[in-house]
Order: C-alpha cells, then sequence, then structure tokens
C-alpha cells in the first residue's frame, strides 16, 4: 500500500500543467492514443501499460503535458476506455479528477458499422444514441443499426 | 400531425395510428374527394417501386393533388452527382410534401432533417417502410374487427424482413400473441423479440407452418430469397418449406385471413387465391386509403 501512494505521487506529479488519463484498461492504451492524435501534440507525452493497480488488475496510464482535453476528445476517450480517471494538474498540483462518463448522444465521432447506411455514402455527419452503456451499443440515429463494442471505429 | 415528417413507425403513437386508419376509413367510403387540389406532392423513388409510387400517386390524385417527381434515379440529377440534400432542398421548392424512396438506410431520417416540407418515407434500403406497417394494421383490423388481442402469425423471412419487424413493433402497442414461423437461419432478431419482452406480450417459435394454421387469426407470409443464405444447401432445404396452400385451410378459424405485402413468388400458391382466407390483394388496395389519409393529415386538411 505504501509503495503503491509513492509510485502514484511520483506519476502524478511528474508534469507541471497537463492531464493524466489513468485507468485505461490493459489493451486499449495505443488506441487512446491514436484516437487522440496525441503523437502530433508537440508536447511530452508519457505512456505506460501493465502498471499494478488497486482497482484493475493491470492498467495503462497516459501523461500528456500542456493538454487539457475537450468535450469532444472525453467522450472519444470514454468510448474506448470506459474505466478512465482523468487527473487535470496544474502547478504540480491535482486541481481535479473524474470518471469519464459515456454520453447519452454521439456526435461525429464513430463511423456507422451499417455500409449501407447514409452517412457512409454522403456527407452525413454520424450521431449515435447510446442504448447500453455496460455493454456499449450504440444505435444509429439514421440507419437506425446497433454499433456494438467491438465494431467501434472511431472517426 | 400537421407538417410532421413520416420516417418510422416509431414517430407516432398509438392513439395517432388510430386516427389515421380512422381516417382511412372515411376514405374507403367515399375515396375522391377533391381536398388537396392547392397542394402539389412530389414522388422521389431513387429506386424504382412501382407497387408503392402508383399506390401514392392514385391516393394523391384522388383527393386532386398535383404529382410532380421521378421514378427511377437514372432518370434525375442524381446521375449528374447531385447529393440527396440538394435534390432534397430543390424539389422543397416545388412542392408541399415529398414521399421518397431511396436505396440507402437512414436517407428518409436525413432529408427530413434538410427538408422545408414534411418527408413521408415510402422505403429506405432494408430499415424502415411504414406506410406498408400502416396498410397491415388497417387490413387486420378490417378483417378482424378489432387490433385488440389477437394470435398474429409471421411466416418466412423473419430475420431480414423489415415489414414484420415494423409490424411486430406496430403490433406490441395491441396485447398481441406472436406466433413466428421460420427456418432457424430466419428468425426474428433477438432486439425485436427483446421489444415483445418488454411490452410484457408472449411469442411461440416454430419451424413448421402447419403447426400455427388453427391459433392464428393472421397469417402473415413474407417470401425467402435465396440470398438472404450463406449456404445454398440450406436454402434448397427450407425453400418449400413454407408454401400455403388451400387445402391447409382445412380447420382454421372462420375469421382467419392471410396477409402478404407483395409480390409473391410461390409461397402462396394461386389455388388459395380463390379461398375466403385470401386478403392480399384487398391489402394492397387498402393502400390508398391509408396513404389518402396520411396526405390529408400532414398537409392539415383533415
Amino acid at each position: 500500500m505504501e509503495n503503491e501512494n509513492i509510485r502514484k505521487e511520483l506519476v502524478v506529479s511528474a508534469i507541471e500543467n497537463g492531464t493524466v488519463i489513468d485507468h485505461i484498461p490493459a489493451g486499449v492504451v495505443f488506441r487512446v492514443v491514436r484516437i487522440l492524435n496525441l503523437e502530433a501534440t508537440g508536447t511530452q507525452v508519457t505512456v505506460g501499460f501493465n502498471l499494478e493497480s488497486r482497482k484493475y488488475v493491470r492498467k495503462g496510464i497516459i501523461k500528456v503535458s500542456g493538454k487539457f482535453f475537450k468535450r469532444a476528445e472525453i467522450d472519444k476517450i470514454a468510448l474506448i476506455a470506459p474505466t478512465a480517471t482523468l487527473i487535470i494538474i496544474k502547478n504540480y498540483k491535482v486541481i481535479e479528477k473524474r470518471q469519464v462518463v459515456i454520453p447519452e448522444e454521439i456526435h461525429k465521432l464513430v463511423k456507422c458499422v451499417n455500409p449501407n447506411c447514409i452517412t457512409n455514402s454522403q456527407n452525413v455527419d454520424t450521431r449515435f444514441k447510446v442504448i447500453d452503456k455496460d455493454d456499449l451499443r450504440l444505435q444509429c440515429h439514421y440507419c437506425e443499426k446497433i454499433t456494438a463494442k467491438n465494431n467501434i471505429e472511431i472517426i | 400531425m400537421k407538417n410532421r415528417s413520416f420516417v418510422s413507425i416509431t414517430d407516432f403513437t398509438k392513439d395517432e395510428y388510430i386516427r389515421i386508419l380512422n381516417l382511412a376509413e372515411e376514405f374507403e367510403k367515399q375515396p375522391t374527394q377533391k381536398i388537396l387540389e392547392d397542394f402539389v406532392v412530389a414522388t422521389l423513388f431513387f429506386e424504382p417501386s412501382t407497387r408503392t409510387r402508383l399506390s401514392f400517386e392514385s391516393a394523391a390524385s384522388r383527393l386532386g393533388a398535383k404529382v410532380i417527381g421521378f421514378s427511377d434515379a437514372s432518370n434525375s440529377s442524381v446521375v449528374k452527382g447531385e447529393s440527396l440534400k440538394d435534390t432534397i432542398l430543390t424539389v422543397a421548392n416545388y412542392s408541399d410534401l415529398i414521399v421518397m424512396r431511396h436505396p440507402r438506410e437512414g436517407s428518409a431520417r436525413f432529408a427530413s432533417e434538410v427538408s422545408s416540407v414534411p418527408i413521408i418515407n415510402a422505403g429506405d434500403g432494408g430499415n424502415q417502410h411504414p406506410t406498408q406497417c400502416l396498410l397491415d394494421l388497417y387490413s387486420i383490423r378490417k378483417t378482424q374487427g378489432k387490433l385488440d388481442g389477437l394470435n398474429v402469425a409471421f411466416v418466412g423471412d423473419l430475420k431480414y424482413g423489415r415489414t414484420v419487424h415494423s409490424n411486430v413493433m406496430a403490433l406490441c402497442n395491441f396485447n398481441t400473441t406472436f406466433h413466428l414461423v421460420s427456418p432457424t437461419e430466419l428468425k426474428l432478431p433477438s432486439y425485436v423479440k427483446m421489444h415483445i419482452k418488454n411490452s410484457n406480450l408472449e411469442y411461440y417459435q416454430y419451424t413448421e407452418l402447419a403447426d400455427v394454421m388453427k391459433v392464428a387469426d393472421i397469417i402473415y407470409m413474407t417470401r425467402i430469397q435465396k440470398e438472404r443464405f450463406s449456404d445454398p444447401i440450406e436454402y434448397e432445404k427450407v425453400k418449400n418449406a413454407y408454401i400455403l396452400t388451400a387445402n391447409m385451410m382445412e380447420g382454421c378459424k372462420d375469421n382467419m385471413r392471410v396477409l402478404h405485402p407483395l409480390p409473391r413468388v410461390n409461397e402462396i400458391t394461386e389455388d388459395v387465391d380463390s379461398t375466403p382466407q385470401a386478403y392480399y390483394f384487398q391489402q394492397a388496395l387498402n393502400g390508398v386509403y391509408v396513404r389518402q389519409a396520411l396526405l390529408s393529415l400532414i398537409l392539415g386538411v383533415k
């Protein structure tokens, strides 16, 4: 327990200003890096995975210097890593800590799985209703088909 | 209902369905009423569907409306590469209501969001065809004298048949007991069965058509399409298993009627046509009355 606390302290205080995405499920860390396009941020980004966690067997963590995520980006994180916690850091201090929340509706973030959907053939922004948050299932506002967790493709 | 689009069967409430059906009954008594003389109705058929288009155009014409439009995307600016949005925006300038059929799923919902005039969905790919559903409800009510508490059997392709899905959803408002007859490969999708369960109603699944002949008030036949099968041997096995013949009518309820969205191929033999149970051609005619009701409610003259 003592060790865990020390380790966490080190991880969190390692950046001066920015955001730590903690408690990312094992296996999706690089997906999160990709959908947030973190390689293009230009600031310091540290990625860790297979870390020990009290909550999960193995977790991932991403520390992004000088970056505070916008609503749409946080929604993306929630879709890929629903267990993630965002830790906002300013002047080495934790300002805010909160769990990401899957929104009720998702706009312009996800591609519809149905190849015959109008959003896949014409210039129409995608829009989904989240019909199951636990076992993520999205219903297309247009074609009414379900895009399930395994088929989610972030735009 | 004035100025509202009708895209999906869930866009209207049970009370609104009833209102449409009641008005359709009035039109059945007096089909020609020149109440839409001041209106222009556009029928945009991005894929051909002669039956549906003629039914809408007949409904509009009997009410005196002018009809403009196209019956096939190849006769329209779509071939020049015009987007659906631009076509809808343009036609909305020329008309008071747009009836559209389009091969892409979700196209009608999108059109309803960009259009300044109401849209009636006449089929968007495999998704919705809500006026078919309304005419089926009308036919059921007309032949049974009620919608509540009936035993309705759906037969054939219950997996891909959009008509079946919409009808099941709509009938969940009316305390229906569902009898689902299909090959194992083409069973009703679980999300539709979930809808039945959530409505506290019962359904029974069968693989033999004979098993439902005596209990059903309505037998709703659908076509089994070869292209739906991944394994052609499976198709060969079941293709003739769901054929309704006149001698199967023996012992059925007196009030039982056979419905079919048409066109049929071989799933109802022609000897059924002359039995008192055959109702599918009358069913198609009912489509005109239901569409008359819908046009006049949405255009606000009823």
